[in-house]
């Protein structure tokens, strides 16, 4: 089977849907499809909590945001596509206000605006504590406006059709049926999201698998910055599930088990009653998560059965602030912890959050395959760099989603008729390949589970939030071992009827790709900077490193300069 | 003294339409842990003991609507209930109800998708927009901030006996979000030909299911009951206003 439309957009979370609306708008006479594994309204997007940073706010300025971003970046964000973003971040979420989004109001009825780490001023919108939710499905019943946007919801990528450095398609498996299509189109747009599943420990939803790096990896595009994966300080122990920064730029505080507000060791300001910018629980998450790794040395957090923990105090923000700003958080600990912020302590720990590397595209959403762009947290821009500011996630997927889709769209206004014979000759192939690998591993003796979970703790133990040379290497070598225990999987489920067994093996495989291009990019760069801490390399080095990890496949590495427009590298500073 | 359970069994429908004749319940041995919720006990039995079990999940925290299904004879989020509640046990994990199987657990939920767009979903406003924000108080917000609170979990359907027996029925949260947008101060739409059509409100004969099953607090009866006296209120305004006066 087969079909065609001038665009496609993998993913239906906010970068999906914003991309597809932006084309719409910028051609109506395109034909575009959302191919997306759940229904769009199910995408990741849809847990975030705290906030979407823009400046609207009297006093705040596009350039102090820009600041922000770069200095949190540790230097390694594109200082063009940073200017990009934070001019165009308000127009986003106005427009997304304009079309009902539940913003959350000051008395007067203007947005009301929070603090968040890292930020010096307040600026980061917000929808009480759900804010991706209210957003997603903003975005959802918006684009049910547009009828022509055709959706294939649960329909599953297994590969971009490519042919000489351009791309010509998908290959999806719709779920309900076990069918496999190939779908014709002149551009593809992949906004898959993160893949936080790579590691145990994450906040990451089941989905994040990171398909959609291993997709533009395997077509020819270079992954930039994997190195870079962002550590939440806090998550709940067990289930992963995210405590949002927002308790903190609430007024929250992170004590050690002697109930001392140990940031204040960590060169991240004095402690004061009332939170201050930029400081102690609002310095940037990387410092946070690298001061708990410190604070556990010291033995100084608390042992549980789910490891070391710290713990939040929300107490003295009351139950009515608790109830109007984070009434998601009350929710959440009492249903996951059995507690009640308002009296008790919650328990956290670092947790495995954010992809700040991905699929290499210039500021437009474009990746060097012609033809195929990305965006949201799949794409590295990048105006994460080494560490990205809790509510620059939200609005990067509306700026590049709309700046990928309407690239696309133009792109395709011009472009030459190619011929396509190629694409479905691999479409076959892909189609003979999803078969045979079914009955491949029909006679496996792996269970997807056990390579699952290995991977995991491989990648926790080697490249966590502290790594060295070593630790990276024995990664390396294990993930070898797991690729070739890979092709021994078990797959017990035969039926073509929403085999989420197979699924689960495609992801896997995808997954494997990721972890071994994150250590490989791990390994090269010798010197420690935002997310990446190196023990045995604690310096961060301009002379060597001021420069974006390019990984080409089989894990080949090489660097492209950071876009330095008006900041100079320097310190960054926190508290003082 | 006994000691203290550490399994649960949980019975689970298998069923596979066109293959199998008919579901049928499966057992399976899991731990019983505090922290477990339904739905970990089905990522234990998916990853240990079989795996050609199909269900639903993705963001395991109760905000994504992946997870519904019949626990023990109620509609659930299986991410957000535990099995200690159920023990000792059996737990019986069940499709939702009221919808089509496609497999095991997972059901069919296209006709909601398909009913969705027809309530109009979306902010309709006449006249400019503002170049800033259109303001809005909180209070204003309050009007229909728990409408616009719903995960498109489904809950609500599988227990509303008026869906089972009237599958046309738009059902409460299709209607829950159209009234999200009929409260909203921004809109301006006219949703009625939709709302107040034999599908819509009217068919509800007020039992209130719903809102009992919704584990967001969205109260889509509550909204159905506030359109009926809407759409009450307009028809006797047609009837006796000339035309020009409505609205
Ligand atoms: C718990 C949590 C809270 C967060 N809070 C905030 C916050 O407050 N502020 C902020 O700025 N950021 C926050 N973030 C980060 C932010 O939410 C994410 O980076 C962002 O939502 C990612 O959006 P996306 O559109 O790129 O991808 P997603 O929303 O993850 O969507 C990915 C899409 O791709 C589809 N897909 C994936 N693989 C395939 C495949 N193989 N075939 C077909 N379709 C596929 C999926 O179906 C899905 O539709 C948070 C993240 C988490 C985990
Ligand atoms: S109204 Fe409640 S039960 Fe119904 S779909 Fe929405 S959240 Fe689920
Ligand atoms: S898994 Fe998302 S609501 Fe249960």
């Amino acid at each position: 089977m087969t079909a065609f439309h001038n665009i496609v957009v993998v993913g239906g979370g906010g970068a999906g849907l914003r991309a597809a609306v932006a084309i719409a708008e910028a051609n109506p006479l395109l034909s575009v499809a959302i191919v997306s594994k759940v229904y769009p309204m199910r995408s990741h997007t849809v847990s975030a909590e705290g906030g979407a940073a823009a400046v609207i706010a009297e006093g705040d300025t596009i350039d102090e945001h820009a600041y922000d971003t770069v200095s949190g970046g540790d230097w390694l964000t594109d200082q063009d596509a940073v200017e990009a973003f934070v001019e165009e971040a308000p127009k986003e979420l106005l427009r997304l206000e304009h079309q009902g989004c539940p913003w959350s109001r000051r008395p007067d009825g203007h947005i009301a605006v929070r603090a968040f780490g890292g930020m010096k001023k307040k600026r980061t919108w917000f929808a009480a504590d759900k804010t991706g939710f209210h957003l997603l499905h903003t975005l959802f019943q918006t684009s049910l406006s547009c009828s022509d946007i055709v959706r294939y919801d649960e329909w599953f990528v297994t590969k971009l059709l490519s042919d000489e450095g351009r791309v010509h398609g998908v290959v999806a498996i719709e779920m309900a049926t076990g069918r496999i299509e190939t779908i014709i189109a002149n551009a593809v747009i992949v906004c898959t999201g993160g893949c936080g599943r790579v590691f145990p420990f994450t906040t990451n939803a089941n989905i994040k698998t990171g398909d959609g790096m291993a997709l533009a990896y395997r077509a020819g595009a270079p992954l930039k910055d994997m190195e870079f994966v962002q550590y939440h300080p806090t998550g709940l122990p067990f289930t992963g599930i995210l405590i949002t920064e927002a308790t903190r730029a609430e007024g929250g505080w992170l004590l050690n088990k002697d109930g001392y507000r140990y940031l204040q060791d960590y060169d991240l300001g004095k402690p004061t009653p009332e939170p201050v910018m930029r400081s102690m629980e609002l310095g940037p998450r990387d410092r946070l998560s690298q001061a708990f790794m410190h604070e556990h040395a010291k033995g100084r957090t608390i042992d549980t059965p789910y490891g070391p923990v710290v713990h939040l105090d929300l107490r003295h923000l009351g139950a009515q602030v608790i109830d109007t700003k984070l009434p998601f958080v009350r929710e959440l600990c009492s249903k996951y912890e059995r507690i009640d912020p308002v009296k008790e302590l919650i328990p956290v720990r670092p947790v495995v959050h954010y992809m700040m590397g991905g699929v290499h595209t210039d500021i437009n959403g474009a990746t060097p395959v012609e033809g195929l762009y990305a965006a949201g947290e799949v794409a590295c821009v990048s105006i994460n760099g080494a560490n990205r500011l809790g509510s620059n996630s939200l609005p990067e997927l509306l700026v590049f989603g709309a700046r990928a889709g309407q690239a696309a769209a133009e792109y395709v206004r011009t472009l030459q008729k190619g011929s396509t014979s190629a694409a479905y000759a691999q479409g076959r192939d892909e189609e003979r390949r999803l078969t045979k690998e079914l009955r491949k591993h029909d006679a496996g003796t792996e269970r997807i589970a056990d390579i699952r979970t290995e991977m995991q703790t491989t990648m926790e133990d080697g490249a966590g939030i502290y790594r060295d040379g070593d630790s990276l290497d024995k990664a390396f070598v294990k993930l070898h071992e797991l690729r070739e225990r890979f092709d021994r999987a078990a797959v017990d489920d035969h039926s073509t009827t929403f085999n989420t067994e197979l699924v689960a093996l495609l992801e896997l495989d995808f997954m494997l790709d990721i972890a071994q291009s994150i250590v490989a990019c791990a390994i090269k760069r010798t010197e420690s900077r935002g997310a990446h801490q190196r023990t045995d390399f604690p310096k961060r080095d301009d002379e060597k490193f001021l420069a974006h990890s390019l990984v080409h496949r089989p894990n080949k590495v090489e660097y492209l300069p950071v876009t330095i427009t008006r900041w100079p590298p320097g310190e960054r500073v926190y508290g003082r | 003294m006994a000691r203290k359970r550490t399994t649960i069994t949980m019975e689970v429908t298998r069923f596979r339409p066109g293959e199998d004749s008919e579901p049928t319940l499966q057992s399976y041995e899991v731990p019983l842990r505090k922290e477990w919720a339904v739905l970990d006990g089905l990522n234990h039995i998916k990853d240990h003991l079989d795996g050609t079990l199909s269900y639903r999940w993705s963001c395991r925290m109760g905000i994504c609507g992946s997870c519904g299904m019949t626990v023990n004879g109620k509609p659930q989020l299986s991410c957000a209930t535990f099995l200690v509640d159920y023990a000792p046990g059996p737990v019986r994990v069940e499709p939702l109800r009221n919808f089509p199987v496609i497999r095991d657990l997972v059901v069919d939920i296209s006709d909601f998708m398909t009913k969705l767009p027809k309530v109009k979903p979306w902010l309709i406003h006449e006249g400019e927009t503002p170049e800033g924000e259109f303001l809005q108080t909180p209070q204003e917000m309050d009007e229909y901030k728990k409408y616009s609170m719903c995960i498109n979990c489904m809950l609500c359907y599988s227990a509303c006996p008026v869906y089972a027996l009237e599958p046309e029925f738009l059902g409460p949260a299709a209607i829950a979000l159209g009234q999200r947008y009929n409260l909203d101060s921004r809109d301006d739409g006219d949703r009625r030909d939709v709302l107040a059509s034999a599908e819509g409100v009217w068919a509800c004969t007020f039992v209130g299911e719903c809102s009992t099953a919704c584990p967001k607090g969205v109260d889509p009866a509550g909204a159905i009951q506030r359109y009926k006296l809407t759409a009450a209120v307009a028809a006797l305004k047609d009837f006796l206003l000339p035309r020009g006066a409505r609205r």
